[in-house]
């Protein structure tokens, strides 16, 4: 699947411009960043930086913040307290664990996203047409969203989220409730999404439950612990290097997620 | 035979002959009824799903007495109706007291409170389950209010249904600022209560007949689009026809 915006094909020289970009301003910017629902502390002191091209994966226990995180990156919460900057704000798109589909065709669905972004609906549709074949989709086109499967539906928030061109991608817990074929797909397509196109190497966020797909694409892993960051490596040195306690418990498994 | 099933006799009769009073009445109690409906909706739907996704200060003072409304007997609809077209009052220059239209507003502002207050719950619990969703897509209130609206038409042409079954039924409001005039504001209901009063029950009965009839055939409606709908979410294509094809 190639980005909307690719003119050329598959990136050989993708490395080497993430390289570049991690030089590059910080997209995200979160500097000892407090957020409160009510009297529940949900992110506590956090900071964090995140460059052009980088694939963070986010992960911890249920109520470790994750989600409060992704949310705050997708400005639809505001910080309690601290500094959040955000440089990509309109240039980034957000997938939930079960995407809200209106009733209607998955080509409409789709060309809603790009229409909300300002784009006139016939250009809207003719781009979320293209969207849908490149993603081998088409055939699903005409099809009522709300009828499709749950990998269908994860796999159409993810072509309305690409139709976008963004660069950053913000994903929370997507294939957690997906069947093993439809995890393949959906990380497939996270996989793609990754490709630099002639915009540069964009950025995905995600959280997950799931190590193994943490391995399979992040680069960059940071865990959380009661809404604080507890360790923020390469997917490397996580996953084989020495840990803060928590987090090695978590990761031999003996925190269940 | 007793008076009663003289009465349900003579009215099946009544029904059954088209008699032209009996026609004339109901069809203008159906046409008072939609009219009313059509207002209150229009108003409704959009003050309802708007007060659904909007934040604002004073927003729970508005839902109380949103709620409130709710409750509104119809005979002080028609009182505040009857003040506001009245010579003296603020609309009486519209000449509209005793009339068709004067029946239509004060249905209207029966209904449209009820209108209102339903589709503010049914879009309020949409935008709970998928508010976010919609604000991550960069949709502001009034869109998403819209969206939310279209995503929910089914359930809320229940409710217009609902608003039209109220309005139908209704007979304090329409009493007072119709007048109950012979070939001009009779309606169903005013009628009903004028014959009994008579003591002419047959007709009483014809019409009461008839408005249960109404009644029935917008429960046969509301179960028909419910069934359409569960055939589209079975598996057909979208609303948009011609979504089909690619571009």
């Amino acid at each position: 699947m190639k980005r909307p915006d690719s003119e050329t094909g598959p990136d050989a020289g993708a490395a080497e411009r993430r390289a570049a970009h991690s030089a590059a301003a910080p997209l995200f910017e979160l500097s000892d960043v407090d957020v409160d629902y009510g009297a529940v502390r949900a992110l506590s002191g956090v900071s964090l930086a995140i460059r052009p091209g980088e694939c963070v994966a986010l992960v911890g226990a249920n109520g470790s913040g994750k989600s409060t995180l992704l949310r705050l990156l997708h400005c639809l919460i505001q910080p309690t307290r601290g500094q959040a900057h955000c440089v990509a704000r309109r240039r980034q798109a957000m997938l939930f664990q079960q995407p809200y589909m209106l009733r209607t065709s998955a080509l409409n669905n789709v060309s809603l996203g790009l229409w909300l972004r300002g784009m006139r609906w016939r250009a809207a549709r003719t781009r979320a047409g293209l969207a849908l074949r490149q993603a081998g989709m088409a055939d699903l086109a005409a099809r009522n969203a709300k009828t499709l499967s749950g990998g269908q539906q994860q796999r159409l928030a993810m072509v309305r989220a690409w139709a976008l061109a963004p660069e950053v991608l913000l994903l929370d817990e997507p294939t957690a409730s997906l069947d093993p074929h439809a995890k393949r797909e959906v990380e497939q397509m996270m996989s793609d999404f990754t490709q630099a196109g002639a915009g540069g190497a964009p950025a995905m966020i995600f959280s997950s439950h799931n190590l193994g797909q943490v391995k399979r694409l992040a680069r960059r892993v940071v865990y959380l612990e009661r809404g604080s960051i507890v360790a923020d490596l390469p997917v490397d040195d996580f996953f084989y290097g020495p840990l803060p306690e928590a987090a090695s418990l978590f990761v031999k498994g003996e925190r269940i997620p | 035979m007793n008076t009663l099933s003289e009465s349900v006799l003579t009215a099946l009769q009544l029904i059954a002959g088209a008699d032209p009073v009996l026609l004339s009445i109901v069809a203008r109690s159906l046409a008072v009824s939609a009219c009313a409906c059509l207002l209150a909706c229009s108003v409704g739907m959009v003050a309802g799903s708007w007060l659904a996704v909007a934040r604002f200060r004073g927003r729970g003072i508005v839902l109380t007495l949103l709620n409130t409304s709710l409750a509104l007997p119809s005979v002080v609809v028609g009182l505040v109706v009857y003040l506001l077209l009245s010579h003296s009052g603020p609309l009486g220059f519209l000449g509209w007291l005793f009339s068709f239209q004067a029946m239509v507003l004060a249905q209207a502002l029966l209904v449209c409170p009820v209108v209102t207050a339903l589709v503010r719950q049914t879009v309020e619990d949409a935008e709970r389950h998928h508010g976010e969703q919609l604000r991550s897509l960069r949709a502001r209130t009034l869109v998403r209010s819209l969206l939310l609206v279209w995503d929910e038409r089914f359930t809320l042409l229940t409710i217009v249904i609902t608003g039209f079954g109220r309005a139908i039924s209704e007979v304090g409001a329409v009493m007072v600022v119709g007048g109950n005039i012979e070939g001009y504001t009779r309606v169903m209901t005013t009628a009903i209560a004028l014959e009994t009063s008579k003591g002419d029950l047959p007709l009483a009965l014809a019409l009461g007949l008839l408005l249960l009839l109404v009644v029935l055939l917008l429960n046969v409606l509301a179960a028909l689009v419910r069934r359409w709908r569960e055939r589209r979410d079975a598996g057909l294509p979208g609303l948009f026809d011609h979504a089909g094809a690619l571009p």
